[in-house]
């Protein structure tokens, strides 16, 4: 039986390499897919927890996760085309000019 | 019933303020006469019900209704006849009716929408001046107090396109602002000191009281409202405002500035006599301050030029006598006075106004003379006029003036008596001086081109018309004696000018005195039904009454005394008049011009208008345009406003800078700031 903090500890791994990837990489694809991680790692948090405390809650919500990720991928990815339309780059920094 | 006397001329005033537009100029002068009329008749059958009563039974009461009832203060608007109040509403309707008469007349060139302003004006001021006489208590006073006030402004601004009326106006209202705010003072001391504004109940309740020996509450309190009298009476040092209310229509400066408003502070020390008399300081305040005004005014009036200003300075004068009777203890006197004087000076205004219509606007007497003969009902009127507030004997002035110097000479204050009588033959000389100017003599059509220099700036006011001098012996022909509603008023005044005073013929000369005997009740504490009068009226007694009854036998040869001296001087004073300029007119000239310094001082009314201007008026004018509007205002109201905007656009532009548009800096704050928050939840 493996132990719950090592599936937390994987989950907090993956969580920060997401986050890592969605503050250093310089296309918006790849920042999109590291999202991707950061959900993936709360989903296998809920789902460890579920497993030790002997119940459903967790997988259930982790099955929403899953239906709105979906939905936000579906939507970011066309955000991300229609960008690339306007300005022909994937770099998030090409984008600052809704400012001051 | 009592209600009513006021009511008519506010009825009149409703109608020709809202409707006047559109009536014809009888409708509206005759609506506004018949409303005074009535309200006459009315007065007039009030006051003989209460001729019928016993005479310490006479008062009648009639309250409309509660207007004021918050916990043990409670007020009533109550109107309230008594003596002092009948003397008072019979000589307002009486000769306010004779006034509106006479302004259907003098007013006829106004047109139709200001023929009923004017005298939906008027009577409003009636209405106004009948609730301050009526009125039974502070407040109800002070609301008539108030409202003749608006009248007068309205009234003196009539011609409101002219600078110097509408100027004349505002400062008559502002000068008398001053005297209401310590009025209203005076009255907060009042309430404070007795918890009531019933002058019935405060006569009562003070009544028992010794006088004040030292300056004291009541002191304090009748002062205040001696100023306020100060201000609508006139008196110093709050005078300056009644000569220039002179640039109203003539009918209004009879009415309002000579026979009723400017009595109101007269009235009302009269009204509060048992209070008054309990505060001796007070009383030799009022006695000086009446003298000096009376001597001050009196010796301005020697010099004016302008026919209107002569007599608004005989009328401060006058009321000066009135003060110094009040301020003696002599109530009754003061009051009779106000009583005559009304009939001669409205008499004396409305002959004024009788002349100025005939020569179109002329207030000049030195360019008049010789009127005599063109305006032979106006000459008449004005002379006996002349001879009652000369005090000839005989007539009504005569009677009242003499009461007064006896008082005053019996009271004790022999000073006062002095400048009485200088008093007295200063307005027999200038008095004087106005009739031979104006009606003897030959008629001078712009002489006032020739002595340009000496005048100072009284010429520029004149509109000379160089022309008028080349047909000067046929000027006479269009000139038109007062028509029929000016002249009916002007024969009534005149004969209530010879006949006023025989309701006060002293002991003396072997008369009851009845006006005194009339009206002493209203002097007296008199026992409220609810305070238990009985114990309350005997103590305050000996102060009102005695030194007239008991010496009354030494008295009369020492009334006699002065009565022949105050005569002697009035006809002194008139002979002078007639020396001076009937027969050597040069006299007058040489005097003014040997006495230059004290003839100009004289001309510029002591300069007391220009040392109020430099000791009060520039001062605030300073104060608020460099003080409160360039300093304050600009600075700290406009500054506090302006600087809050500029903080928030300071504090704005700093922090705008934290929206860069980066998605990944918004993405980092928000990791922030979620680690930020968790981090405080785990380490807590």
């Amino acid at each position: 039986m493996i132990p719950l903090s090592h599936y937390l500890i994987v989950s907090a791994i993956l969580f920060a390499i997401g986050t890592a990837g969605v503050f250093l990489r310089k296309n918006l694809i790849t920042i999109l897919l590291s999202v991707e991680i950061m959900l993936n790692a709360v989903n296998l948090t809920f789902v460890a927890f579920g497993r030790s405390q002997g119940t459903v809650d967790g997988q259930i919500i982790t099955f929403f996760v899953m239906t709105v990720a979906a939905a936000e991928a579906a939507v970011g990815l066309a955000i991300v085309i229609g960008l690339f339309r306007h300005r022909e780059s994937l770099n998030p920094d090409a984008f600052t000019t809704l400012k001051w | 019933m009592i209600a009513l006397i006021p009511l008519f001329p506010l009825l009149g005033f409703v109608i020709n303020a809202s409707l006047g537009r559109r009536l014809p100029k009888a409708v509206s002068g005759g609506l506004a006469s018949l409303a005074m009329l009535a309200a006459f008749a009315v007065s007039v059958l009030i006051v003989w019900q209460l001729a019928n009563l016993a005479p310490s039974q006479r008062v009648m009461e009639q309250t409309l209704y509660t207007w004021i009832a918050s916990g043990d203060f409670v007020l009533d608007l109550t109107f309230r006849v008594d003596p002092l109040a009948s003397v008072m509403i019979l000589v307002i309707t009486g000769i306010g009716s004779l006034i509106h008469i006479y302004s259907t007349a003098y007013m006829h060139e106004e047109s139709d929408s200001e023929y009923a302003r004017y005298f939906s004006y008027l009577n409003l001021f009636a209405a106004f001046m009948l609730v301050l006489v009526l009125g039974g208590n502070f407040l109800v006073l002070f609301i008539g107090w108030e409202g003749v006030g608006l009248c007068s402004y309205l009234l003196i601004g009539f011609w409101y396109e002219k600078k110097s009326a509408a100027d004349a106006g505002k400062k008559a209202f502002i000068v008398n602002r001053i005297g209401d705010y310590a009025f209203i003072l005076g009255t907060l001391l009042i309430f404070l000191r007795f918890g009531t504004l019933d002058f019935q109940r405060i006569a009562s309740a003070v009544a028992p009281l010794a006088p004040e020996s030292m300056f004291g509450m009541l002191s304090l309190a009748t002062l205040l409202l001696f100023i306020g009298a100060t201000g609508k009476s006139a008196q110093i040092p709050l005078y300056v405002w009644l000569p220039d209310a002179m640039e109203g229509p003539t009918p209004v400066s009879a009415l309002i500035h000579a026979a009723t408003m400017v009595t109101a502070g007269v009235y009302m020390i009269g009204r509060n006599a048992v209070l008054f008399s309990h505060a001796p300081e007070t009383m030799g305040v009022v006695a000086v301050i009446g003298a000096a005004t009376a001597l001050m005014a009196g010796t301005i009036g020697l010099v004016q030029n302008d026919i209107k200003r002569v007599l608004a300075y005989s009328t401060v004068s006058q009321l000066g006598y009135m003060f110094l009777a009040m301020g003696v203890g002599a109530f009754g006197a003061g009051i009779f006075h106000l009583y005559t004087h009304a009939f001669f000076k409205a008499c004396l205004f409305l002959g004024s106004g009788a002349v100025i219509h005939a020569l179109h606007g002329e207030q000049d007497i030195r360019n008049m003379g010789g009127l005599k003969a063109a305006l032979p009902i106006t000459y008449w009127t004005f002379l006996i006029g002349s001879l009652a507030i000369a005090g000839v004997p005989g007539l009504a002035g005569f009677f009242s003036k003499d009461e007064i110097l006896f008082e005053t000479f019996a009271h004790g204050h022999t000073i006062l008596w002095v400048i009485g009588v200088l008093t007295s033959l200063l307005t027999a000389t200038y008095m004087f001086r106005l009739v031979f100017l104006t009606f003897h003599g030959e008629r001078r059509q712009g002489a006032v081109a020739r002595d340009v220099g000496a005048i100072g700036h009284d010429a520029g006011a004149i509109s000379h018309d160089p022309s008028a001098i080349s047909h000067q012996p046929g000027a006479a022909s269009h000139l038109h004696d007062a028509p029929a509603a000016m002249a009916l008023a002007l024969i009534v005044l005149a004969l209530g000018s010879v006949l006023a005073g025989y309701v006060g013929v002293p002991h003396a000369l072997g008369g009851t005195n009845a006006l005194a005997a009339w009206l002493e009740p209203s002097f007296e504490a008199r026992s409220v039904t609810t305070l238990a009068g009985e114990q309350v009226a005997a103590p305050g007694e000996p102060e009102a009454t005695p030194a007239g009854e008991a010496g009354a036998e030494g008295n009369q040869s020492l009334e006699l005394t002065l009565m022949v001296v105050s005569s002697l001087v009035a006809l002194l004073g008139i002979g002078l008049a007639a020396f001076i300029w009937l027969k050597r007119r040069e006299i007058a000239d040489n005097a003014a011009r040997t006495f230059h310094g004290v003839y100009t001082l004289l001309l510029n009314k002591y300069y007391v208008d220009e040392i109020y201007d430099a000791a009060i008026v520039q001062p605030i004018r300073i104060v608020s345009q460099e003080g409160l509007w360039r300093g304050v205002d600009v600075h700290v109201i406009d500054g506090a406003v302006n600087g809050t905007a500029s903080i928030v656009q300071g504090g704005s532009s700093l922090m705008r800078r934290l929206q860069t548009g980066s998605v990944r800096a918004y993405a980092g704050s928000l990791l922030i700031g979620v680690v930020l928050i968790l981090g405080y939840y785990l380490w807590r």
